[in-house]
């Protein structure tokens, strides 16, 4: 059993084979059949997923959560989903209904797609493409196209004041995503996800560029439109923003879109920094690369909801600013430094690793030293909102 | 018929029909969406080519930055759920008959590929390797690196540009 999954695609293709269809479209179907069932089980996996969250986020603020339907409530992403299928579909007037249809569905494409390049185990990976990496890019960016279309069709002021903080989220924080994506594809040489997975056999990519992960975590964070960057479904500012329209499953879709995100986020940071499906004994017995890879997505994922539910809304001013003005030159700091250190010498050499973590080192020290001289200007100028009226006129002349 | 000349049928007549609604829809953001569809069959093309690196960045230039800058443009800046403006402008007779001359010019270009009417095409070399071939290419001195360079400057100039445009009067700043 040295190639479990290898032979349970044998084994269906000697089936289909064996029941008289010619090879080449016995193995189409089995793709087509492949990619649906990937489909498939991720979207199943969000009962689990949803219900983890609320338990999580119960737990976090010393609550029980969900706890009457089924075992320790496990059933009630089940209940929840029944109310949802059950309840009517509603078009208000205005909306432009093809489009508003097709929103969801491509907010849910692009979280769904991603699992096609994701490795769970080895030979497990729906499709090695050598383009790994830029695909998840790619279709990262159709999410984007159907939150701003959800926002549009709905023929509503609030919605599209979502959709239009959701794009200028969306479409900044992909920047220094893709710049930090980068460092993985530069220190395997390689975009294929299998490939970066076997290269961090030596060393996991986390130790070799710390602040490349920690970068990937945040713009994540802001590309799942999670807490802190939870601004474009702001409840108290617009109207929880581009889904207020919606009703029933097409509303679920979008926030199966969002659950999913969190724990693909945490798939993708695993195979990316991780280390992937590696750990010991996964040579020998591959299904263990499976518990390794879904147990670090987990620990991931994990540390998403504690962020989510620790940490405040930020402004759209600090949001673009953080990106612009600090994500970004560090992005491109962190992309210089691992190239200079790919010319050191060839992967695994001692030298190479030296310049690696030391430029990591140089760079984190910058980066502090610069939030903290920005944060004492920061608090050296004088406040939007006073709430004392100045008490003597030299403290206000002071702050002129 | 292989089920890949199946997709690739069912893909080409995708994308021709999505660009006929590109021009003919009236409402702007519904043809702009049209666009999409037509740029995403031709992705389909590239993968069926095997050239799944542009086919990817098919994806991501075109749907997720350019695309994206056009709905954006239009949504703000016209009356986008009631405008039904003519469909045709007076120099439709212009673009029509550029649009007949490089689709004329394409073909007789496209003759000339030795291997352009054979039933099958010759063997690509590996895709890996042609993606390494490409990599090397733009930043070999021999090859494309000059262009490469200059396609950045200018890029990086148009970026200054804007950060100029868009910058606050300096005025302004000491008073907040």
């Amino acid at each position: 059993m040295s190639d479990p999954f290898g032979q349970i695609g044998l084994f269906f293709l000697n089936l289909l084979t064996g029941l008289g269809l010619e090879a080449g479209l016995a193995s189409f179907l089995l793709k087509v059949a492949g990619a649906a069932a990937l489909a498939t089980g991720a979207l199943f996996s969000t009962f689990i997923l949803i219900w983890g969250e609320r338990k999580l986020l119960a737990r976090l603020q010393d609550r029980l959560g969900p706890n009457r339907a089924g075992p320790f409530g496990v059933l009630q992403t089940v209940a929840d989903f029944a109310k949802l299928v059950t309840k009517e579909l509603i078009f208000p007037s205005g909306v432009d209904r093809p489009v508003f249809l097709l929103a969801p569905l491509l907010v849910v494409m692009s979280v769904v797609g991603i699992w096609a390049v994701v490795p769970f185990a080895p030979r497990f990976i729906a499709s090695d493409i050598n383009v790994g990496v830029l695909y998840i890019v790619s279709v990262g960016s159709i999410g984007t196209l159907g939150i701003m279309l959800a926002g549009w069709s709905s023929n509503n002021k609030y919605a599209l004041l979502g959709a239009f903080r959701a794009v200028a989220q969306l479409v900044s924080y992909e920047v220094p995503m893709v710049l930090v994506m980068l460092i993985p594809v530069m220190l395997s040489g390689s975009m294929g996800m299998v490939a970066i997975v076997e290269a961090q056999r030596p060393m996991w990519f986390v130790v070799l560029a710390p602040i490349a992960f920690v970068m990937f975590y945040i713009t994540s964070l802001a590309e799942n439109g999670r807490a802190p960057f939870d601004l474009m479904e702001a409840e108290s500012e617009i109207a929880t923003g581009y889904n207020v329209e919606y009703s029933g499953l097409m509303f679920g879709m979008f926030f199966v879109a969002e659950f999913l995100h969190a724990f693909t986020i945490g798939g993708v940071a695993t195979t990316l920094f991780l280390g992937g499906w590696l750990g010991p004994g996964v040579d020998r017995y591959p299904l263990l690369g499976l518990v390794y890879f879904l147990a670090k997505s987990a620990v991931i994922w994990w540390s998403i909801i504690w962020v989510r539910m620790s940490l405040p809304r930020i402004r759209i001013d600090q949001m673009l600013a953080l990106n612009w003005k600090f994500l970004t030159p560090l992005a491109l700091g962190v992309v210089m430094v691992t190239a200079v250190a790919d010319k050191i010498g060839p992967a695994g050499t001692l030298g190479r690793t030296v310049v690696q973590l030391a430029g990591n080192g140089l760079i984190l020290v910058f980066a502090l030293l610069g939030v903290r001289a920005y944060a004492a200007r920061l608090r050296g100028r004088p406040r939007l909102v006073r709430a004392p009226p100045p008490p003597s006129p030299s403290l206000d002349a002071a702050n002129r | 018929m292989t089920p890949l000349q199946i997709v690739f049928l069912l893909a080409a007549a995708f994308t021709l029909l999505s660009a006929l609604l590109v021009v003919t829809r009236p409402n702007l953001v519904h043809a702009s969406l049209w666009l999409i569809a037509a740029l995403a069959g031709v992705a389909v093309l590239f993968v069926l080519l095997e050239a799944a690196f542009l086919a990817a960045v098919q994806v991501v230039i075109y749907i997720g930055a350019i695309a994206i800058l056009i709905i954006f443009a239009v949504m703000l800046t016209r009356k986008v759920m009631s405008d039904a403006g003519p469909q045709v402008n007076r120099n439709w007779w212009g673009a029509a008959l550029t649009a007949v001359l490089i689709f004329g010019g394409l073909v007789a270009l496209l003759s000339q590929v030795p291997a352009a009417w054979q039933a099958f095409p010759a063997a690509v070399p590996s895709a890996d390797a042609v993606l390494e071939a490409l990599g090397r290419s733009l930043v070999d001195v021999n090859r494309y690196v000059i262009p490469f360079e200059v396609a950045s400057v200018l890029l990086l100039a148009a970026m200054i540009g804007a950060i100029v445009i868009a910058r606050p009067p300096a005025r302004e700043e000491g008073e907040a």
